[in-house]
């Protein structure tokens, strides 16, 4: 998958659930990802450098990755 | 059924509390007051003649045949205008009347030709039912006289022919155009002996004139004046069964009448939920592509795309494309094969799709055209009411006092619910228009929309939070409503939101452009005004914000009240025939039938325990995801019943790369598509006329389609598929679509009580029909939300990313027109291609001014995606800055100049916004000029030897 158009679609996520508060951000983001994205393009964001993306979705990705979510 | 016309009652049914009972010629007979003696008499059995009448109009009392005597009162009164009372006692038949009515015959035989047994009418014509009804033998006054027999016929509108020699002057279908269709383009010209029907000014014909081709005119007609050429051509219909139209999400119901296996018209059915009778120009009669010379009707294969086509058996077609979806799954896995269900297709039919993809292919890679359409109506309604559906039913515009339109055209995309909602703004409700262009609705005859919000596209958050601003600083929130029915604790949320200073409409007002005034307004009189109903369109949900925006208007119908009863709610008004459906029927990747999401294990566990297969709980790709696995090569096969993803879909040089990277593109459908040029497996479709099923409409209607003809290819598309599920070596045997619909009601909670018998008996139902609704739900949210508490979304303006700049100056916002549907496959392979032959692109005097443009001219449209030519047409429909075109014409291919960008919820794309430049140009681009040539090349067919 185009790496850039996953972190483009990821920081848009992020960038809608702002107003919510960081918190509720991240979780949202989150929760959005591991709804609607396919194991391929979680797996590309997960293999992704977090610094490409915006705070809040790099925290999001990092909630992600844990087994327990 | 044979062939009978649908009785005519002669006046509208009427509604009313109270009963009244009469005696009409010695029957009992009881009416809701206040209707007609004509009507109670047809309710009874009996039969008044009638010329100037029919059940769809007012009563007008002008042909005098219709006269009755009452007991007790003197003279006889006409029996339409005549309102039938409690005891009357009503003769129909008397030697008096019968004088009477004959003398009036005689008057109308004197000037019409006596050309009966060569009239295309004959035999279905109330003129000449009326002649013989009252006995008329001779007629007095001779033929000499003078008379209107030489009148030229106007044959210019290419479905129906008028001939005023053939006129009796009823004004039907003058007041057919203003009451049902409301466009009001014919009129009486002239007085006395000169009076005759005109289209407009003295110069017009039918084709030049504002006449829109509904119809209503046609089918109001009792003579042969007006009428279908097809009829003339074929002869009157021997026998008529009803169906749906495979147009937009209205879903009118149409009798198809037939000879044989001919479809000779289509006759808007009076029954109908949806349309109560009335039809568009597209439906009516934008039928004939069902048996055009481009219709694909044998399969055909190909090694590569760069191959012509070769015609093949079914069994070939269905083993080679077998074997090859079996072998890339067995190389690549699951989740490298998938498909598109179609929204033209019927809810049977996309059940076996999705089912195809999830059992038979293994993954969730399923998706439909609703990606490009309301997905985010889906998102948006989901979150804050619990259900992806609009809440009312078509009726319900009737009980509305304000009327919001949010980016929707319904004169041109939903034009009979746009009929009735001129009928309802005609008695006196308000409208607002948010929309960047001036709509026809925003001012037409007797309507005038009370507010035209034109927004700079692209601000349709900002306009919407900017009312919410305005109702909940101005105290104009139903609060008991609020308190009762949502989250007391989200609304405050939401409110102080709202109320901060960067959401007022002054603040606002240089990013979206609308008055503050104006917007506060508007958002007053929404507030304020009585019923509140929204209605919108793809001007809401193709943008970067379009789930948000869905969201938005949920939130200003919780915050002033306006749901859970007639006459208000939110409705999306939806494009596709059965887009409602694909979306109930598990087209999202991401959820099963009903819309409950693949994680789910219990949900999943039933149908494992069903369809005997394990599930991958994981979401699927979406289209434009599978687009770019492809390009990866981790998606490899894409199966597409009914869709042309190449023309509809945004960035056509990324689509086009996509399909091309994939190794297998199986194209399902009627004609070659632009889809098909890229396709390695083409199966033949069948039209809405070849197939029984059900489609589901934008008021969550589902309606029965009939079968009125056998399938051109062989088979209908719930059989192809079943076909290839088999040769895949799935054990499917459904022996009709009936059977797959007690699936469907068996998996899926919302339509637990739905089948095929019980339509046939009833008609219509319209979703959830579960137990807690057993006869369905007009109203959604009546008593409290699907969810249970409505939720208000905070939904902040997040400018999109394509921004206009010294390169690309300009805003290109797309639609569709009246007379084309879609891409076009089916009506650009009909007359309708007489109003629009070509994408137009609108552009601003000032800005045509600007550019050295005038109307006419061609242009070059480029935006940084690409480009295209086409002629402009200068109007200030448009406001200066922004641009409009259609994309309903593969030769201009709009969507090679829209964008990737998308609704950050659905990937829905951002049709809507798309920064471009227009300079003059004298020829096709480049990529037209190459494409022209692909397209040729690719659709080379080597038919088989000796057909």
């Amino acid at each position: 998958m185009e790496i850039t158009r996953l972190r483009y679609m990821a920081d848009q996520i992020a960038r809608n659930l702002v107003p919510h508060g960081e918190a509720l951000a991240i979780e949202g983001t989150f929760q959005h990802i591991r709804d609607y994205w396919d194991p391929r393009m979680k797996a590309a964001i997960l293999a992704d450098d977090p610094l490409a993306l915006s705070p809040i979705a790099a925290a999001a990705v990092v909630m992600l990755a844990q087994p327990d979510r | 059924m044979g062939y009978e016309p649908q009785a005519d009652f002669g006046t509208p049914e009427i509604s009313s509390d109270t009963q009244v009972c009469l005696t009409i010629d010695g029957r009992k007979v009881t009416v809701p007051a206040g209707t007609s003696l004509m009507r109670a008499a047809a309710t009874c059995g009996g039969s008044i003649p009638s010329l100037c009448a029919t059940d769809s109009l007012e009563a007008f009392g002008s042909c005098r045949m219709c006269l009755v005597e009452i007991e007790g009162r003197r003279g006889t009164p006409a029996s339409c205008t005549t309102p039938a009372e409690e005891g009357m006692v009503v003769h129909t038949q008397s030697k008096r009347l019968a004088r009477l009515r004959k003398g009036v015959m005689e008057l109308y035989i004197s000037d019409h030709p006596l050309d009966c047994l060569t009239c295309s009418a004959n035999n279905d014509c109330e003129l000449q039912d009326a002649a013989a009804e009252v006995g008329l033998r001779d007629v007095r006054y001779g033929y000499a006289g003078a008379n209107h027999l030489g009148l030229a016929t106007d044959s210019s509108n290419p479905y129906f022919d008028f001939d005023p020699s053939k006129c009796i002057a009823c004004s039907r279908c003058v007041r057919a155009c203003d009451e049902v269709q409301g466009t009001l383009a014919l009129t009486i010209d002239g007085r006395g002996f000169a009076s005759k029907v005109s289209a407009g000014q003295a110069s017009d014909d039918f084709f030049s004139s504002e006449c829109v081709s509904c119809g209503a005119c046609v089918q109001a007609c009792p003579t042969a004046t007006l009428q279908e050429k097809a009829v003339k051509e074929i002869g009157k219909p021997e026998r008529a069964v009803v169906t749906t139209c495979a147009y937009c999400g209205v879903g009118c119901t149409f009798r198809a009448e037939m000879r044989g296996e001919q479809l000779v018209r289509m006759v808007p059915w009076k029954d109908g939920k949806a349309n109560h009778g009335h039809s568009c120009v597209k439906g009516r009669f934008a039928w004939g592509y069902a048996n055009h010379q481009d219709r694909i009707t044998r399969p055909m294969i190909r090694e590569s795309i760069d191959q012509p086509w070769r015609e093949v058996s079914w069994d070939e077609a269905l083993s080679h494309t077998a074997a090859r979806l079996n072998t890339i799954k067995a190389q690549s896995g699951a989740r490298a094969l998938g498909g598109i269900t179609s929204s033209r297709c019927t809810n049977e039919e996309v059940w076996l799709v999705q089912k195809l993809v999830r059992a038979g292919f293994g993954s969730n890679n399923v998706d439909t055209c609703a990606r490009v359409c309301h997905s985010p109506t889906g998102y948006g309604l989901s979150k804050t009411y619990g259900t992806s559906a609009g809440t009312q039913d078509f009726d319900s515009v009737m009980d509305a006092d304000v009327v919001m339109v949010i980016g929707a055209n319904p004169t041109d995309g939903h034009p009979v619910f746009a009929s009735r909602l001129k009928r309802r703004l005609r008695q006196g409700a308000r409208l607002i228009v948010i929309d960047p262009r001036r709509i026809d609705l925003v001012r037409s005859p007797h309507i005038e929309a009370a507010h035209h919000l034109a927004l700079q596209p692209g601000t349709n958050v900002a306009v919407l939070t900017a009312m919410a601003h305005a109702i909940v600083t101005e105290r104009l929130a139903d609060e008991q409503f609020i308190r009762e029915r949502c989250d007391w604790d989200e609304y405050q949320d939401w409110a102080q939101f709202v109320a901060q200073d960067r959401h007022s409409p002054e603040v606002l007002e240089p990013v979206t452009r609308v008055p503050a005034e104006e917007l506060r307004k508007a958002a007053r009189l929404y507030a304020t005004g009585g019923n509140g109903a929204i209605y919108y369109g793809l001007g809401v949900t193709e943008h970067s914000q379009g789930s948000s925006t869905v969201m938005a208007i949920a939130n200003l119908a919780m915050v002033t009240g306006n749901i859970g009863r007639r006459g208000v709610g939110v409705n999306p008004l939806r494009g596709q025939n059965n887009v409602q459906g694909s979306c109930d029927m598990g087209s999202f990747p991401h959820e099963l039938p009903g819309y409950r999401h693949i994680a789910g294990a219990e949900v999943r566990a039933s149908f494992e325990a069903d369809w005997l297969v394990s599930l991958d709980p994981e979401p699927g790709l979406r289209i434009p995801n599978m687009l770019d696995a492809a390009l990866d090569g981790s998606f490899r096969a894409l199966y597409v019943q009914g869709e042309d993803i190449l023309q509809s879909d945004p960035n056509t040089h990324h689509v086009a790369a996509g399909l091309k990277a994939m190794d297998l593109v199986i194209v399902h459908d009627l004609f070659l598509n632009e889809t098909a040029n890229y396709a390695h497996v083409f199966l033949p479709g069948s039209t809405f006329l070849e197939k029984t099923g059900t489609f589901t409409n934008a008021e969550r209607r589902i309606q029965m389609v009939r079968k009125v003809m056998e399938p051109a290819n062989g088979m209908e598309d719930w059989q192809v598929t079943q076909a290839l599920a088999q040769a895949m070596g799935l054990d499917w045997n459904y022996s009709d679509s009936g059977q797959i619909m007690d699936e469907i009601s068996r998996l899926t909670p919302t339509f637990a009580g739905v089948s095929h018998a019980r339509l046939d008996a009833e008609g219509s139902l319209q979703w959830p029909v579960d137990s807690a609704h057993p006869d369905g739900s007009p109203i959604m949210h009546v008593d409290g939300f699907v969810r249970g508490k409505g939720k208000f979304m905070v939904t902040d303006y997040v400018p999109t990313d394509e921004r206009t700049g010294p390169r690309y100056p300009l805003l290109l916002t797309t639609g569709r027109t009246l007379s084309q549907y879609n891409v076009g496959a089916q009506t650009r392979r009909t007359a309708n291609t007489i109003w629009h032959p070509e994408d137009l692109l609108e552009m601003h005097p000032a800005d045509a001014e600007n550019r050295g443009l005038k109307d006419g001219d061609w242009a070059r449209l480029a935006s940084r995606t690409g480009e295209t030519t086409l002629r402009v047409t200068v109007t200030d429909r448009v406001a200066p800055g922004v641009v409009y075109t259609t994309f309903h014409h593969p030769a201009t291919q709009a969507n090679v100049v829209t964008t990737e960008y998308s609704d950050w919820a659905t990937n829905c794309p951002e049709y809507k916004v798309t920064a471009v430049q227009v300079v003059p140009s004298n020829g096709p681009s480049e990529w037209q000029e190459s494409y022209a040539s692909w397209s040729e090349k690719s659709r080379r067919i080597n038919r088989v030897a000796g057909e």
